[in-house]
């Protein structure tokens, strides 16, 4: 996918002018973080399990080649296939020719962020393979060629109408041409159509919330079904997975399970979770008869040991962003890449470069209720700081930042002069002020008082000032 | 850390109903904070917190060589400039028990940040330990650390309160102004519905965002309004500078002002933004 990261506050402007995305929105802000807080309550250990998660996550991060290695033993003992995709270029030709090996006309997905991460689809449309997204959003958004804005709920951008309308538009020439009006009928169109789908595939391409070093199981869940049906009714199943998803056993699957859903969506867990061991043996009915996972790197393993490698740990649950009140306010496609809200804004910089994608780090206030309730306790606002750090460092801020910054730190460091300059001001905004008692605009302060007004200072000199009087 | 923490612990258990004084102790030494914004802005506020910590037994000092708690530096990733200002900050304070800052961001900036810039200079990061286990945000030392329950003040309306971002995440302000608030005669709270989602004022956030800044706070201003409430209260100048310049452009009536003036009985000079009287 191409990012727009850098193009980030035109596709806020537009963000917040789109009525429909905003009526989303707000539906959502109320939704997710409700049902999320009901969960937590309900399961008294619930703090001590976020603690064991992250205390999970980092062991496998510790030794991850370790358990990396013993995942691909394991996978190649049950006859299936690991490949390792340094860049997100290997992985696609990996995964192309895969598909072409066994002449793949088409590939039924189950939904994944590395698959949009790597742009799959549109390699996978250049060799003449179509690609049919099978998790409802996203066939939603593939049938309106949009990129997802949300990383659990990837058209949680639109309404009803529009999607209604979409269906209109694709669906007439399959002879489906009522427009639906209820939720439960545009649902079961869908439904459907892709159930065709499913049983013509050549190969089933899913994600992976877990890949389980000691079983060479893949994990995934689903409140749809469909990766179930994308993995076992086609010849080739292709599992593609970040280098981070390893976890090394299936108690530890269990305790990230119970965080996972109950952080993402509310529930206590997902409608289906299904672990994928390896193609299909001799007497099994049914699964694939090839079972390859597509290891990607694409710049994660640099993070290792660093101060950023917190951010290995996500198990993209969503919460971050569900809980983000800047989120809140734009929607997930003004990130301008694949991963949105807080866990996007420490991802892509990383991924697409920091000069490319350097105002969502800076894009926050540190309110902090992303890391409140990460169920991995990343801390999102220290990491989004630190790429802050690291655009000072590269002189890569805002040369108006950077000059505003050097001025006051100049200031800030005597506090004589600041305390003469402090009264200069406290004097001059008050002269003009005091008698609205606010401005309703200020030179230099056009972010400010183009949509707010700026209260003038009391009268009778700063604190300090004050304070000194008072005392002599 | 430990010993004032054992005494907030002490302060905290079930039953136990303290007079507005120290909690037994001998008077406390404390430190003002004032804050940057509430020197410029607001000077009130720092006489409202002086005021608070001495009926509750302390005396209280206003180090003069203090400037800022380095937040804006730190926010934009400037780490020298930030380690500079905090070796100022801990260079003034770290003689005194304890240090007060009538904001839960400046205090949490002392409090949780200053021990990590440090961490190549073990003697700095002592001495930043040291200060951050002795730095607190107003209303939370009032209650927790001195064990006050109550104020003697009135304020006739219906108050709304915001709990502040890092207050609220960092040091879990959140009961403490409840409980203050709850013994100010005359007045009656009424809560938003999401009372513990920012604001948009976010520090240098607001300016280099604005319409983000202007959609978030436009939500909050909303569920103010929602409360019916006449005044709206927080414990960082921040939040309510932001807040209150919104309310203004869109013409509402609330009153803005910090928690820690209506708690200290002077809640009735000009709210933030508002004209006063006989000036101009």
């Amino acid at each position: 996918m191409q990012s727009t990261a850098h193009d980030f506050k035109g596709n806020v402007g537009a963000a917040l002018a789109d009525p429909n995305l905003q009526d989303s929105l707000g539906k959502l802000k109320v939704g997710f973080s409700e049902r999320r807080r009901q969960a937590a309550e309900r399961l008294p250990e619930f703090e001590a399990l976020r603690d064991r998660a992250r205390d999970i996550k980092n062991h496998a991060l510790a030794n991850l080649d370790f358990y990396l290695e013993e995942f691909e033993r394991k996978v190649t003992a049950l006859g299936g296939q690991v490949h390792w995709a340094p860049t997100a270029e290997d992985a696609r030709r990996i995964i192309g020719e895969l598909c072409r090996s066994i002449g793949a006309r088409t590939v039924a997905k189950s939904k994944s962020m590395v698959a949009e991460e790597i742009a799959l689809n549109d390699h996978l449309e250049a060799l003449g393979i179509a690609p049919i997204e099978t998790d409802l959003g996203e066939y939603i958004i593939q049938l309106r060629r949009e990129p997802p804005s949300h990383i659990i709920a990837p058209a949680v951008h639109l309404t009803k109408d529009q999607v209604a309308d979409t269906f209109l538009e694709h669906h007439g020439k399959l002879g489906f041409t009522k427009r639906l009006t209820e939720r439960n009928d545009l649902v079961a169109e869908a439904r459907h159509i892709l159930r065709q789908k499913f049983l013509d595939a050549d190969v089933g391409l899913t994600g992976a919330n877990f890949l389980v070093a000691e079983t060479g199981s893949s994990m995934l869940i689903t409140n749809e079904g469909n990766a179930d049906l994308s993995n076992t009714l086609p010849r080739m199943h292709i599992v593609l997975a970040s280098i981070e998803k390893v976890i090394p056993t299936l108690e530890d699957a269990a305790v990230l399970l119970r965080v996972l859903a109950r952080s993402a969506t509310g529930q206590e867990s997902s409608s289906y979770t299904t672990l994928n061991t390896g193609p299909k043996r001799a007497g099994d009915l049914d699964g694939p008869e090839q079972y390859h996972v597509v290891i990607l790197d694409n710049g994660r393993s640099s993070v290792l040991g660093t101060e950023m490698q917190d951010m290995l740990r996500c198990i993209r649950c969503g919460a971050c962003m569900n809980h983000c009140p800047v989120y809140g306010a734009i929607g997930g496609h003004a990130y301008g890449w694949v991963y949105p809200g807080p866990i996007g804004a420490v991802l892509t910089p990383q991924l697409v470069g920091l000069e490319e994608a350097s105002n969502l780090p800076n894009a926050s206030t540190f309110c902090g209720r992303c890391e409140s309730v990460c169920p991995v306790r990343i801390p999102l606002p220290s990491l989004m700081r630190h790429w802050r750090e690291r655009e000072f460092e590269r002189h890569l801020t805002p040369k108006a930042v950077r000059q505003g910054l050097a001025l006051w730190g100049f200031l800030a460091r005597r506090p004589r002069l600041y305390r003469r300059m402090t009264a200069l001001a406290n004097r001059l905004l008050g002269l003009f002020g005091r008698a609205n008692g606010r401005y309703g605009s200020l030179p230099l302060a056009g972010g400010w008082t183009r949509f707010r007004d700026f209260p003038a200072p009391e009268p009778g000199g700063t604190f300090h000032a004050q304070w000194q009087r008072r005392r002599q | 850390m430990a010993p004032l923490q054992e005494i907030r612990a002490a302060a905290n258990l079930p039953g136990v109903s303290k007079s507005p004084s120290c909690s037994g102790a001998p008077p406390r030494r404390v430190a003002l904070f004032v804050t940057c914004l509430v020197d410029l802005f607001r000077p009130s506020v720092g006489f409202a917190a002086v005021k608070l910590l001495e009926e509750a037994g302390c005396s209280v000092e206003v180090p003069p060589l203090q400037v800022c708690c380095g937040q804006p530096a730190y926010n934009s990733g400037d780490r020298v400039t930030t380690r500079d200002i905090a070796r100022q900050v801990i260079d003034a304070f770290e003689s005194y028990d304890a240090v007060v800052a009538p904001s839960g961001s400046c205090g949490a900036m002392l409090s949780h940040h200053y021990p990590g810039l440090f961490d190549d200079d073990p003697a700095m990061k002592a001495r930043a330990e040291r200060l951050a286990g002795r730095s607190y945000e107003l209303i939370s030392f009032l209650v927790d650390v001195l064990g006050v329950t109550r104020v003697t003040a009135r304020y006739a309306g219906v108050a709304t309160y915001h709990d502040s971002c890092s207050g609220l995440r960092e040091l879990g302000v959140k009961r403490q102004p409840r409980r203050l608030l709850g013994s100010v005669a005359g007045l009656r709270m009424s809560e938003m519905t999401s009372p513990e989602v920012c604001c948009g004022f976010g520090g240098t956030f607001c300016v280099k965002y604005p319409d983000i800044s202007n959609a978030m706070v436009s939500e909050k201003t909303a569920d103010i309004a929602a409360t019916g409430a006449d005044t709206l209260l927080a414990g960082d100048l921040g939040c309510l500078m932001n807040m209150a310049g919104k309310l203004q452009r869109d013409g509402s009536a609330v009153r803005v002002r910090h928690i820690a003036e209506v708690l200290a009985d002077m809640g009735d000079n000009a709210s933030i933004g508002e004209p006063v009287r006989g000036t101009g």
